[in-house]
């Protein structure tokens, strides 16, 4: 072996060395992660879709009873109740939030050195407990001394009953989750913000209106975390629980929203810890997972058509 | 011949024996005729207890009391009130809470299915006297014969009465009854101001839907059978008592104007519905005279039993029960601190210290009303209650002793928590207008029905 062989056979070697010992600190560094989703979150979830199989009261041993579970969700109307009420809160909540998050961006976006501020503030109602939000807001949603109506007041308009109207219930939930928007603002304005200027200049030298520069520039350059969005959104707001639940089921318990507030993990939770039925609560959580997965499917499948990626 | 000195110690000590008898004697009127637990050293080790918030005074005193009685035992407290998520894990875990504080309607479900072990060596071993609890009270907790819990307190439904409404609409207190349900209309309407969006006091509040179970038996009828098998919830009683009470929400505008306005109240401060003049009379559950008592004494305020069409006095009871889970570290020592925090003394020295408390920030006491019999004896005929100056909280107090008899409860069961979601839904359904009484009530027979037979089934498998 001549000595240039030789010398690229250890420099190879060193190559690999090299590869195999970031390997091995990469996996070093993501094993809590990994520990952490295997033991938390994968092993929980195998371990429901077994139990979703079984007639299990969480006090006894489970009883393997196949798909009997599964036909039963098909028999239950008040599963068909509340996955619609949880599918029409969804189909408000998303793309409402996503609008007045975008609108909130872009005048934080022009701001200037008061951006700070006022992303704090936009932000601090995403820290606030929801039990908390839960309970401000059956006083703001008040059919009689709420703000909300006070304000709808002034303009001449006389306020529904939000919380005891039952064709009321849902949109009154859909007004209190606009409420939390921070965290969909601050994303969006990081989006913004990494938009180049130039792009802007080319098109107002071209130009464009304020309006075309928004569909033809910011919508398709902010595409991406506009999908993001949409996907996030979408799984949060079909997994509504703890507002709703303080509103209407906990301790403040309304006549008026038994049917209109019965949303999917609502129903979900009073299956597991007040019926004592686990083996079916498994079931309607493999239900909506699935659910869920089809609908993320369809947004990726769509995805092509609406959204832009530099790198494309 | 007894010299002057030791006649003079042989005096004082037949003194001061008479002394001691004739102090213990009111002593031994008053308490002696009581089963009252000794202190058990028998049991030792450590307990865990769950689902009991120590937040005041009854709740401390009686705590502490258990402690004094089982001195070898080191009690454990997870302060909130019953978590069955919280409880479920922890069994679930072959970890249970050694005891568990729990609502005598939910107990069932838990007994019927195993969780609860039956308590029936615990009170024989124990000495635990039974009959010292109220008779509604253990047959909420008995299945299939088996007593599951030790019951303490004894919550009773009342009238509570804003006179100034009553006098303004030219009533009197003898117009206030719910005997004759076509006159409770006629007083409906007569003490309602305004409708809707403007309606400023309501008449009369039915309290639905948690109080349906009063209004049928008020009808004569039930919502389940004494067994606790057979739901009756389309029966034409329980159709008739909805209908009746739903009818009473009519002249204030229906039920969305209605509980629009009553989530405005004030409920728990000085500026409540009573001071407000917001609402003319309902039935509510005694506690709240307590708050009255406190934060506005001085409201025109009045107390009377919800009575049945016949005219007799009627209350629905509820209350909480101690119950022991299978699978308890030590239930030997559970068991005793079941007996200790419920009895006679511990029920006594907690009113006491009420008493004290209250006569100390110069506020009324209106007392405490347990399951045990003969604390309620104690602490209302031994003077550690009233005579209050206020005539109004005494006559209320006057009012609650007397439904204690009177009361019923809903049989125990073991799907407690899906009978009660059936009929409460269907009450919903009505008072939202989404279902006719007859079609609401049709639909909760068959869920409930359905949800009985199943945990019956699963308890004899």
């Amino acid at each position: 072996m001549s000595v240039q062989e030789t010398t690229r056979a250890s420099d190879t070697g060193a190559r690999v060395s090299l590869q195999r010992r970031e390997t091995l600190a990469a996996l070093a560094f993501i094993s809590p992660w990994f520990i952490g989703f295997l033991v938390f979150t994968a092993g929980p979830m195998i371990a429901s879709l077994g139990l979703s199989l079984t007639d299990y009261d969480v006090l006894h041993e489970p009883n393997f009873i196949g798909l009997a579970n599964y036909q039963e969700l098909l028999e239950d109307p008040r599963l068909g109740l509340s996955l619609g009420n949880t599918v029409y809160y969804a189909i408000l909540h998303v793309p409402l939030s996503i609008a007045i998050a975008l609108a909130l961006a872009m005048l934080l976006n022009n701001v200037g050195k008061a951006s700070g501020f006022f992303r704090t503030a936009f932000y601090l109602p995403s820290v606030t407990p929801a039990v908390a939000i839960g309970t401000l807001f059956l006083w703001l949603l008040n059919p009689r001394i709420g703000l909300v109506n006070k304000a709808l007041s002034l303009v001449g308009i006389a306020g529904p009953g939000w919380t005891t109207d039952p064709a009321w219930i849902k949109p009154g939930i859909v007004v209190m989750s606009l409420w939390s928007v921070g965290t969909t603002v601050i994303i969006l304005l990081a989006a913004l913000r990494s938009v180049p200027e130039t792009i802007y200049e080319a098109a107002n030298i071209d130009g464009a209106g304020a309006l075309t520069k928004f569909f033809r520039i910011t919508i398709p350059m902010i595409s991406g975390s506009l999908f993001f969005l949409v996907i996030v959104n979408t799984i949060a707001s079909l997994q509504i629980f703890t507002e709703v639940y303080t509103m209407y089921f906990g301790k403040q318990a309304s006549g008026a929203a038994s049917s209109a507030g019965l949303f999917y993990n609502i129903y979900l939770f009073r299956q597991a810890f007040e019926f004592l039925n686990m083996g079916y609560a498994s079931a309607m959580a493999w239900l909506l997972f699935v659910i869920i997965l089809i609908l993320t499917l369809i947004q990726l499948r769509l995805s092509s058509r609406w959204v832009y990626y530099e790198g494309d | 011949m007894l010299s002057p000195l030791y006649k003079s110690r042989q005096t004082f000590l037949l003194t001061l024996l008479i002394v001691v008898l004739v102090l213990a004697l009111p002593m031994s009127t008053t308490f002696g005729a009581q089963d009252e637990p000794n202190m058990n050293t028998d049991v030792s080790g450590e307990i865990t207890l769950m689902g009991f918030g120590l937040g005041d005074e009854i709740a401390t005193v009686r705590a502490d009391y258990a402690q004094t009685q089982i001195p070898n035992v080191t009690v454990n407290f997870t302060e909130g009130g019953f978590d069955a998520q919280q409880f479920l894990t922890a069994y679930a875990s072959g970890n249970p809470p050694d005891i568990v504080y729990i609502d005598r309607q939910t107990l069932g479900t838990y007994a019927a299915n195993g969780t609860f072990m039956p308590l029936g060596d615990c009170i024989t071993n124990q000495g635990i006297d039974m009959s010292q609890y109220r008779e509604v009270a253990v047959n909420q907790v008995t299945i299939d014969g088996e007593i599951y819990g030790i019951p303490e307190f004894f919550n009773n439904l009342m009238l509570i009465i804003n006179t100034a409404a009553v006098e303004e609409a030219g009533l009197t207190l003898d117009d206030i009854s719910t005997t004759d349900w076509d006159r409770l209309a006629e007083i409906d309407q007569a003490l309602v101001r305004g409708s809707g969006l403007e309606l400023s006091r309501i008449g009369f509040d039915p309290k639905l839907p948690e109080f349906l179970p009063l209004w049928v038996a008020a009808n004569g009828g039930a919502m389940l059978s004494d067994d606790g098998r057979t739901a009756m919830l389309n029966s034409p009683e329980v159709v008739e008592a909805l209908t009746y009470a739903v009818s009473l929400l009519e002249p204030e505008g229906g039920w969305a104007d209605f509980k629009a306005f009553r989530d405005t109240w004030d409920f728990f401060g000085g500026e409540n519905q009573v001071v407000a003049d917001q609402v003319g009379f309902w039935p509510m559950e005694q506690w709240y005279m307590n708050v009255l008592a406190g934060v506005s004494p001085d409201a025109p305020v009045a107390f009377k039993a919800f009575t049945s069409k016949d005219g007799t006095p009627l209350s629905y009871a509820t209350g909480s029960a101690w119950a022991i889970p299978v699978g308890s570290g030590n239930p030997e020592a559970a068991c005793a601190f079941a007996k200790a925090i419920t009895s006679v003394d511990a029920w006594v020295a907690a009113a006491e210290e009420r008493a004290t408390l209250r006569s100390e920030s110069g506020a009324i006491n209106t007392g405490v009303y347990t399951a045990n019999r003969l604390a309620d004896e104690a602490i209302f005929e031994g003077g550690i209650v009233g005579p209050i100056e206020n005539e109004a909280f005494q006559n209320g107090v006057d009012v609650i002793l007397e439904l204690q008899d009177n009361a019923f409860a809903m049989p125990a069961n073991p799907a407690g928590a899906e009978f009660q979601q059936a009929w409460q839904d269907a009450v919903n359904r009505v008072l939202n207008g989404e279902q006719s009484v007859e079609d609401a009530l049709n639909q909760a027979q068959e869920e409930a029905q359905a949800a009985l037979d199943e945990a019956w089934a699963s308890q004899s498998s």
